[in-house]
């Protein structure tokens, strides 16, 4: 299986505090990876470096087949983001925030032209084209918002708790949305604190005190902690935590 | 006399409507929760009561007061917790809890009683300003703040959003004690997990309440037999069965996918290839049908 | 009490911590002072000049002595004609000339008015201006002292010796001390009506607004615990300021010290009110710094007088120009600090200022608001 992220003892330091602490796990091609942490576990720190934006104090990593440290221009190009705080520009119109993030990844007019007609198609929001991303509800700016994320085709997604502060139904159409393009071959990174939604993951860590404490199947780790659901798990491995920070 | 008590609220912003007709009821000592996603009305319901906003018709009573004409007594009466738990970044830990006492002319020595559980664990960070503090932390520090004065009605907007899991335990285990010294307590959040711990709850959608009650009673009232999914592959059968027009609703939950069907006949055909077990619905199963039938 | 002290204590926090901001806000004013000091030229001894007098009575000689025996200037030649003057200026041989007009005794005993024109080569804008001044003051206090030698009958009417200034070379006369002024004006109302907006701003923006308004306090204990920091912060600048004038520069106060500082607390005053008045209409920081540059800052650089003198604007920028308050501001110090008048003559200027501060407060107290604007 191709290994879309790996890394070998990835450690970030700030001074004396060692906010990431020599992780290593890797990624599958197609796999939904869920990235899970207390706050101040470690986990902004540990995605902003494989986002390229952050230099590891030691160790390495590869995302997308390019290493961490010494090539963030190529992670950049073979990567989206998506995060709870920067999603779309609010006064541009939907087909206007499609354009630029096509253009700021180097795709072509005729591609993003037709790329913008079946991400509306599919989305159902023909109508919306031109429409202000400010005044689209939540819950759609979230749709919308996740599209333009992969919108260049990039081999991984990361999503930062991209659904923070939606409803119960908007949420799992947002799965759904996940799912699919998963099925179309882009691996998905993502962060949430709901931990129902850790369930939707086909595997998932969790950080604690910068380490990464466990990795397994949501299965495997239920299995192992003896718990009903993901948030016993969570529970019982985060309470563990004994960063002063917590 | 109830600590809160809200009759019709309207609120509207130029066209839109930001409430509808909201009405409740909150005891003292009640948790009672507001449940709803973002830009469903709740900060607008918040600042109502807080005497912040000016509804558009409809009254308000806050401890008996009335939130438009004693304004004056309900903000000396009330704790005020808004979204993103506001604090100075750039004051310590102890100064913002000094500041915030003597706003509300007393003193962290007069009322420690009531916010030491919290306060304790923060305690050791006293000097560290607020800024740099984790987002479980900031939490205790801000409700720390609203509770100095001793409120009899606390208001908590989102309190823990954006917070992990653990740190929201343990902030509803804070809550359950503060009920207990006849504190009322309106609370607003979008995790369904959270819903359990209140008294109460209303579910609040496009500024409409869909429901009031007890979140056992939701639950007993819920008018559809729901069935899980077990499934490795549950993405595929959720297509296929959103294909079926028997399916009223499918949706994925955790590890499994919750369905409902139209008319119960229908379940046999289904019962081929996929096991269907009868469950017990979940309130976020009752939310999701409220919702649907809202719309 | 406590609750305000405590508030207070609270706000200087705030700025005490924001190292970078209090760094630029007392440095700044410094700085700008001590640089138009050195832009400044103070070398203005021994500069050459010349006289033409068609007149030749004993007033026009009296002055032209005095000047000559100053220690700035030097009388180099007499002019002989009107066309010697193009000529002197042209071979650089002079700085500054002198033309007096004709039968000038006679008319300034008979009529009260006599004209003396003061010509000055303002390549130099500054030096220029400095020597206008001097010659100016020279002939003023020879008029002074002669006021007896005005025919009984015209001396209920006020008239004297008119000095006609000519610049030329540069006929607007940018003169640097008119700096001092200005950037008085300028950091003022920076500190005042920027900081304050922009304080008052971000708790609204952090969401603490929200929790003070929804506690006893009372709005104005929230507004004078705003404003007092910054009251002190702005004391001490005009204190930088005046202090390094006078120091450094060697600019020194010639009015009346206490009306000067007077005439800029009501200023700091009006600049606070303005501070609150804006942080009244928008909800965030950078809303609030904007309205505090480009709606406060650009008209009083351009229309204050400080760059543009207000005498050579078209009519409609004129009217507009009453508007800053930075405008009545710079006069009133500079008639103070460089011409040096009496208090009677700033009368205009405090009442101005008064009413705009008594006007702004009371908006922005009521347009305070105890709750959150929609």
């Amino acid at each position: 299986m191709e290994k879309v992220i790996s890394t070998n003892k990835l450690t970030k330091k700030f001074g004396n505090f060692i906010a990431v602490d020599s992780i290593e796990f890797e990624v599958e091609k197609g796999e939904i990876f869920g990235f899970l942490g207390a706050n101040g576990a470690g986990k902004t720190t540990a995605m902003r470096m494989l986002c390229g934006l952050s230099r590891p104090t030691s160790g390495s990593g590869m995302v997308a087949g390019f290493d961490i440290a010494s090539q963030q221009e190529d992670i950049k190009k073979n990567i989206g983001y998506m995060s709870q705080k920067f999603a779309l520009y609010d006064d541009l119109k939907v087909w206007e925030n499609l354009r630029l993030f096509g253009g700021i990844y180097g795709m072509k007019k005729k591609e993003i032209e037709d790329k913008t007609a079946q991400i509306l198609q599919e989305l159902g929001f023909e109508k919306e084209r031109n429409t202000l991303a400010k005044l689209l509800p939540l819950g759609w700016k979230q749709k919308l918002a996740f599209s333009v994320s992969i919108f260049h085709e990039p081999k991984i997604v990361f999503l930062d708790e991209p659904t923070g502060g939606v409803d119960p139904v908007t949420r799992r159409r947002f799965w759904e949305l996940i799912y699919r393009a998963v099925q179309r071959g882009i691996t998905v990174f993502v962060t949430t604190h709901y931990m129902d939604e850790a369930e939707y993951c086909n595997r998932v860590s969790i950080m604690v005190d910068g380490k990464i404490e466990v990795l397994d199947t949501p299965k495997n780790l239920k299995a192992a902690f003896n718990a009903a659901n993901m948030d016993d798990v969570f529970q019982q491995l985060a309470r563990k935590a004994t960063r002063i920070n917590n | 006399m109830k600590a809160i008590q809200v009759n019709n609220i309207c609120l509207n912003y130029g066209k839109l409507a930001i409430l509808k007709e909201i009405s409740f009821e909150v005891e003292r000592g009640e948790i009672f929760g507001l449940i709803g996603a973002d830009g469903a009305g709740k900060t607008s319901l918040f600042r109502i009561l807080t005497t912040l906003l000016l509804a558009d018709s409809g009254s308000a009573m806050v401890e008996g007061f009335d939130v438009v004409c004693d304004y004056k007594q309900i903000r000396k009466h009330v704790g005020y917790m808004p979204e993103r738990f506001s604090l100075y970044q750039d004051l310590t830990v102890e100064e913002n809890l000094n500041f915030f006492a003597s706003v509300f002319n007393t003193s962290v020595k007069e009322n420690y009683y009531l916010i030491e559980d919290i306060y304790r664990q923060i305690e050791p960070f006293k000097n560290r300003r607020a800024g740099q503090l984790s987002g479980g932390m900031k939490q205790k520090l801000a409700l720390s703040c609203a509770l100095i004065h001793k409120p009899s009605v606390l208001f908590l907007d989102e309190p823990t959003t954006g917070v992990d899991p653990v740190s929201r335990k343990e902030f509803w285990g804070m809550l359950k004690k503060l009920k207990q010294q006849g504190i009322a307590i309106l609370v607003s959040t979008p995790y369904m997990d959270e819903v359990s711990m209140c008294d109460r709850i209303a579910f609040i959608q496009r500024g409409k309440i869909l429901t009031v009650n007890m979140p056992q009673k939701i639950i007993a009232d819920f008018p559809h037999k729901i069935y899980s999914v077990e499934s490795n592959n549950s993405y595929e059968i959720l297509k296929q069965l959103r294909r079926n027009s028997a399916v009223r609703s499918v949706f994925s939950f955790g590890d499994t996918l919750h369905v409902i069907f139209n008319s119960k006949s229908e379940i046999q055909n289904e019962k081929n290839n996929i096991q269907f077990k009868e469950i017990s619905p979940t309130v976020e199963d009752c939310f999701m049908i409220l919702m649907e039938e809202s719309n | 009490m406590k609750q305000f002290l405590s508030f207070v204590k609270k706000e200087f926090y705030h700025i005490l911590r924001d190292r970078r901001t209090i760094l630029i806000l007392l440095v700044m004013p410094a700085i700008q002072i001590i640089l138009f000091g050195f832009a400044i030229s103070t070398e203005v001894k021994n500069t050459p000049i010349a006289v033409f007098d068609p007149s030749k009575d004993d007033a026009t000689r009296q002055i032209t002595e005095r000047i000559a025996a100053n220690d700035y200037f030097t009388l180099v030649s007499e002019l002989h004609s009107l066309d010697d003057i193009e000529k002197a200026f042209h071979t650089g041989a002079v700085k500054l000339i002198i033309v007096f007009s004709e039968k000038f005794l006679n008319n300034f005993m008979h009529t009260g008015e006599a004209t003396v024109q003061i010509i000055a080569d303002a390549t130099d804008p500054n030096q220029a201006s400095t020597f206008v001044n001097y010659v100016s003051n020279i002939i003023n206090a020879w008029e002074m002292e002669n006021a007896a030698l005005v025919t009984q009958s015209q001396n209920n009417v006020q008239f004297g010796i008119v000095p006609e200034i000519k610049m030329l070379h540069n006929p607007q006369m940018k003169g640097a001390y008119n700096f001092v002024p200005g950037v008085m004006g300028l950091v003022l109302l920076l500190i005042c009506a920027m900081m304050t907006s922009v304080s008052i701003v971000r708790e609204k923006e952090l969401g603490t607004m929200e929790i003070l308004l929804v506690s006893p306090v009372k709005p104005l204990y929230i507004i004078m615990a705003k404003i007092t920091p910054y009251f002190v912060l702005s004391i001490i600048n005009l204190t930088t300021i005046l202090l390094l004038s006078i120091f450094v520069i060697g600019l020194p106060v010639a009015g009346n010290l206490f009306i000067l500082i007077l005439l800029s607390l009501i200023f700091i005053l009006v600049g606070l009110s303005l501070g609150l008045f804006i942080s009244t209409l928008v909800k965030t920081q950078v809303a609030a710094m904007l309205i505090s540059v480009v709606v406060m800052m650009m008209p009083t650089m351009l229309l204050s007088g400080m760059i543009f003198p207000i005498e050579s604007m078209p009519d409609i920028l004129q009217w507009i120009s009453a508007v800053p308050p930075n405008r009545w501001y710079i006069e009133g110090v500079a008639k103070l600090m460089i011409q040096g008048v009496e208090a009677k003559y700033v009368i205009k200027e405090f009442i101005i200022l008064s009413f705009m501060a008594i006007v702004l407060l009371t908006v922005s107290l009521k347009k305070f608001n105890i709750r959150i604007n929609r």
